[in-house]
């Protein structure tokens, strides 16, 4: 078990070598041996057996020595309960200490050792460390609340009194780690943060960076449940007072729904205000949190000052990129206006990562208008020429979704796209294939040209999926190239085998289709594909055979469905929906996990819906206190 | 938030862990090793990954992936954020952050990461308060640690953490007291075909090194304010003061850092140092291209344009180039299929060339596409953007310091289209 394997410019040493040395007399030694014991933790390589030996150096006066020891312990004092309880008793003298620093780091080691049996001690250290006078000492406990808390949840009650005392008070320090620990104790205790909410507001500009982003999570979610949506049309700010007076027609109407103009709640403006030097941030996590907070609470037209900052970040590293690009993507289909000036940004550089390529094709597809198409469709020209081609492939998916979107360019994409049917590349062609599908399928009146001209690729093309398209183009619109169609299934029939199942599927219905419509031409073609698939070695394509096969060749027992096969096969079908894949992203608040994977993360909070009428906003006001 | 963090190189070992909370067993890296292995490229591997109990988000630097687990929903900038701190604050105590050097430090590394985290909350990230808690190592001191059995741990407790300027360690004494500037420029540029402008603008940066004795408080002011048209600043400047009369007034941090950055607004045209006559192309058949490229000055402000260099990543197909450069070195990496031609000084009277043939692979297709062309270029003693320090006065301390501003304009993301 035990064949360890040490860091090659130590020499190796044995676990009775460090034990000696962890007993020797000689300070030196005994650091030397932690220093390797560390290394073994550091390389994952278990080193429990020297518990016993560690642990009595627990009180040494050499720092070092001492805080790697700490080091040890919380590493494994889970596993060894009984012989980890021989350290408390020096925890519990430090936690006694005149100095301030020796006083947190026993909270900080005693609260990070997992042993259920003391619980009250800690309990007791937390209580205790909240009233410390030191704010060091009081931030330190407001970590070992969540600790003690995933140690044992049952003590829930007791800390959310020690949260309680901690959220008042009025120290930078203590701030971000209370609300920290108020977000895992007790989320849903909104009337805590009631009496300091202005306090936080206030403190925010002078708390550390990552104490910044957690509160204003926090106080986001906070202000969704306290005030009233600043988003109701003629909402008046106290910024621009102007709005709903000029607005006559639809007056009749509010005043049955609500009997006053919007007024912003001026708590829920001081959050505004206190938070927007913060977009200034180094921090790009910080950034993002202002960011989404305007999205969610700020008046639409104010959310825009927000823009210049995201796309500052997109000069950060790779993985920024990535996430703020995410969270762009989600915002310009709702609000194209806000990034439609910054266009040019998004444009893809060939050294970018695949994924972030992906993303930036996102945003400029969101931003397209009838404005802006030409210089976009210019710039989507040198990427379906990328090497990268699955980002070809996508550009040319974005393509098909501006001629869907933009319909005085449909034209155009769709000649675009034909002619990259005659690329080298098969990506691309496939690619083309199934986009100009969708396309024709939205407007199937003309272009019987393109599909003739696809028909002529067929033989050159073997992407599945493209194959697949083709097909069905065939078999949907037949009866405009009355003459190609039944050529295409002849082909099919010879080598309907080798192909592939979504080929296969597809020359059944192609055949199907063309029974009803042409079965003089057809009708020993389509026998022969039908007992070809009868016997496939797949089920779904046995399956769809047989279904074909009642529903289209009529005989004595066939039912009722019969007379309709024509209606069925050959119904107008509803053209696909060309979408973004960010479009359902907001149901998740920007800048979460939640919102980055498109999945609800555990312990992920729900941001609520704005509140018809504002709570009492007076559970805010503080009295002085001179 | 952060339950546990991996250090894994590029070949997939992993050579360090830590854990914050309980132990996580080193086989959810698993999840991750199978997006590394679909992603082909490290770069390409997603950031964020779930797996059945656990999130997993990664940064990859110097050839590195520092992968943390994550349990329950947290913001992904948040931990993007601060891994890169970690890796910044390697860089800082070990000159570099790679595998040899942190298994080398591995107990310094192992203190660090302790104090930056408590219970996977930060806890202190200011390299300031760091040095103060962990002495970074120097070779004089580790042989004098050996010889005399002392520690790199300070005695002195941090002080830092508890001032309400976190950043400035107390007790700073210098015998020189000076305070350097730094104004560094990049131009991010997409230059088309024909030369013409894609896309361009300015990115700056001001980097600090400041050693000055006691709690300076430090006033830098520009010439022109305006040309600044988004900013963003490290924590000791004093938001409010640049509002209301755009002068960075701040305490800084004792040595090294980064104390803004900024954008400069889009009106203003950006100048395009150099131009770039290229002609590339490969040939139907006898599997072979031609390449030719020109680099020449084009608005440098009569600065001497250094440190030129040309970067090409290749089609797949092209197997060998034959090429004359006629200034600097060429070098092919067949592996990556990456050109890169280090020119050197850009001399406007006799303009560099680069040119000859590509051989191709034999029955490979002709490339869709031409190879865009990478720039990097340095030019000393000037902002591209024209943006000008006019002074910097200190106040809270009787010495004169020596002062001095340096500028330098880089390319940033300099991109030819061909």
């Amino acid at each position: 078990m035990l064949t360890l394997i040490r860091p090659t410019m130590f020499p190796v040493l044995r676990n009775e070598d460090l034990k000696e040395m962890l007993e020797s007399n000689k300070e030196s030694l005994k650091l030397e041996a932690m220093k390797r014991v560390v290394g073994l933790i550091a390389k994952g390589k278990n080193a429990s057996e020297l518990f016993p030996a560690v642990v009595k150096n627990v009180a040494s006066k050499n720092i070092e020595l001492k805080k790697l020891v700490y080091v040890y312990l919380v590493r494994y004092a889970e596993e060894q309960q009984d012989l980890a309880l021989l350290s408390i008793s020096t925890f519990q003298r430090a936690l006694k200490d005149p100095n301030q620093f020796i006083r947190a780091s026993a909270l900080r080691v005693l609260s990070s050792i997992r042993v259920p049996i003391i619980v009250p001690i800690m309990m007791l250290a937390i209580k205790e460390a909240a009233a410390d006078l030191s704010p060091y000492v009081r931030k330190t406990s407001a970590h070992a609340i969540q600790k003690l808390f995933s140690l044992d949840p049952d003590q829930k009650e007791q800390l959310i009194e020690v949260i309680e005392k901690l959220l008042k008070d009025k120290s930078t320090l203590v701030a971000g780690s209370v609300v920290m620990a108020f977000e895992e104790v007790c989320p849903d205790r909104i009337d805590l943060i009631h009496k300091n909410y202005r306090k936080l507001c206030n403190l925010l500009v002078d708390v550390e960076e990552w104490g910044q982003v957690v509160i204003i999570s926090m106080l986001t979610r906070y202000a969704r449940t306290q005030f009233t949506s600043p988003w109701k049309e003629g909402a008046v700010f106290d910024e621009n007072n102007e709005k709903t007076f000029y607005d006559s027609d639809s007056e009749e109407k509010k005043g049955q729904i609500e009997a006053k103009p919007y007024i912003m709640d001026p708590d829920h403006r001081l959050l505004l205000r206190n938070t927007k030097p913060l977009l200034q941030s180094r921090n790009t996590a910080v950034v993002m949190s202002v960011a989404q907070l305007y999205w969610h609470l700020a008046p639409k037209h104010e959310v825009s000052i927000v823009t210049k900052s995201l796309v500052r970040l997109l000069r950060s590293h790779r993985e920024v990129q990535y996430i703020v690009l995410q969270n762009i993507a989600t915002m310009s289909i709702q609000r194209k206006g806000m990034f439609e000036p910054f266009m040019k940004s998004f444009y893809v550089r060939s050294t970018d990562a695949t994924h972030i390529k992906t993303l930036k094709l996102e945003i400029l597809t969101n931003l397209a208008n009838e404005a802006n198409i030409s210089t976009i469709l210019r710039e989507f020209q040198t990427y379906v020429k990328s090497q990268d081609k699955a980002f070809a492939a996508a550009t040319i998916q974005a393509i098909g979704r501006c001629a869907t979107n933009i319909s005085e360019v449909t034209d155009t994409c769709l000649n675009g796209l034909v002619l990259l049917l005659s690329n080298r590349d098969e990506t691309v062609v496939a690619e083309s294939v199934v986009v100009i599908k969708k396309l024709l399928q939205t407007q199937p009146t003309q272009h019987s040209e393109i599909i003739k001209h696809m028909a002529k690729l067929f033989d050159n093309i073997t992407v599945p999926m493209a194959r697949a398209s083709i097909l069905w183009l065939m078999g949907e619109y037949c009866e405009r190239v009355p003459k190609i169609a039944p050529d295409v299934l002849r082909k099919m029939a010879k080598t309907f085998t080798i192909e592939e199942d979504i080929v296969k599927l597809q020359t059944v219905n192609l055949a199907a289709k063309l029974y009803l419509t042409n079965s003089k031409q057809t009708k020993l073609l389509t026998q022969y594909i039908l007992n070809l698939g009868k016997y496939d070695q797949n089920y779904d394509i046995r399956d769809r055979t047989r279904f074909i096969r009642q529903l289209i060749v009529p005989s004595e027992k066939n039912g009722a469905l019969n007379k309709y096969a024509r209606r069925i096969l050959l119904a107008p079908k509803p053209a696909p929906v060309l979408e973004s894949a960010f479009k359902d992203r907001d149901r998740y608040q920007l800048g979460t996990l939640s919102h980055s994977l498109n999945i609800k993360a555990t312990g992920y909070q729900e941001l609520s819906d704005w509140p018809a009428v504002a709570p009492d906003q007076s559970v805010r006001n503080v009295e002085v206190i001179e | 938030m952060i339950h546990s963090l991996f250090l894994i190189n590029h070949t997939g070992d992993i050579f360090l862990e830590k854990h914050w909370k309980s132990v996580i067993s080193r086989s959810v890296c698993d999840y991750f090793f199978e997006a590394k292995e679909k992603a082909v490229d490290p770069e390409n591997v997603p950031p964020v990954l779930q797996t059945p109990h656990h999130y997993l988000i990664t940064i990859y630097r110097g050839k590195l992936f520092f992968l943390s687990v994550i349990q329950t929903e947290v913001p992904p900038l948040f931990v993007i954020e601060f891994l890169h701190r970690v890796a910044d604050t390697f860089q800082d105590y070990f000159g570099e952050c790679s595998e040899v050097i942190i298994k080398d430090n591995v107990v310094t590394v192992y203190e660090l990461l302790e104090e930056m985290l408590d219970n996977g909350f930060p806890l202190a990230t200011e390299s300031n308060v760091l040095k103060e808690m962990i002495r970074p190592p120097t070779i004089l001191r580790s042989v004098v640690n050996t010889l005399t059995g002392s520690s790199n741990v300070g005695d002195t407790l941090p002080t830092g953490q508890l001032s309400n300027i976190p950043w400035r360690r107390a007790g700073v004494k210098y015998t020189n007291n000076e305070a350097y500037f730094d104004v560094i420029e990049e131009i991010d540029a997409i230059l088309d075909k024909s030369g013409t402008t894609v896309f361009a603008e300015i990115q700056g940066v001001i980097e600090a090194c400041v050693r000055l004795t006691g709690m300076p408080d430090l006033t830098l002011s520009f010439m022109n304010p305006r040309l600044l048209d988004d900013v963003s600043f490290h924590p000791c400047v004093r938001f409010k003061r640049w509002e209301s009369e755009r002068v960075l007034s701040f305490i800084p941090p004792d040595g090294n850092f980064t104390l803004m950055t900024y954008h400069v607004s889009s009106q203003n045209l950006v100048a395009i140092p150099v131009y770039v006559k290229q002609n590339i192309s490969f040939f139907e058949t006898g599997n072979c291209g031609r390449l030719d490229i020109t680099i020449g000055p084009k608005q440098t402000m009569g600065k001497t344009v250094e440190g030129l260099m040309v970067t090409v990543h290749m089609p797949k197909a092209v197997l060998s180039t034959n090429l004359t450069a006629s200034q600097g070195n060429y070098t092919y990496d067949l592996a990556t299929k990456v050109l890169v031609w280090d020119v050197g000084k850009l001399n406007p009277q006799k303009l560099p060339n680069l040119r000859g043939s590509l051989s191709m692979q034999a029955g490979a297709p002709k490339p869709e596409e031409n190879p865009s062309l990478n720039i990097d270029l340095k030019i000393q003693q000037l902002a591209i953007s024209g943006l000008k320090v006019s002074r910097l006065d200190m106040y809270g301390e009787k010495y004169k310091p020596f002062k001095g501003v340096k500028y330098v304009t880089k390319a940033g993301k300099f991109q030819v289209r061909t």
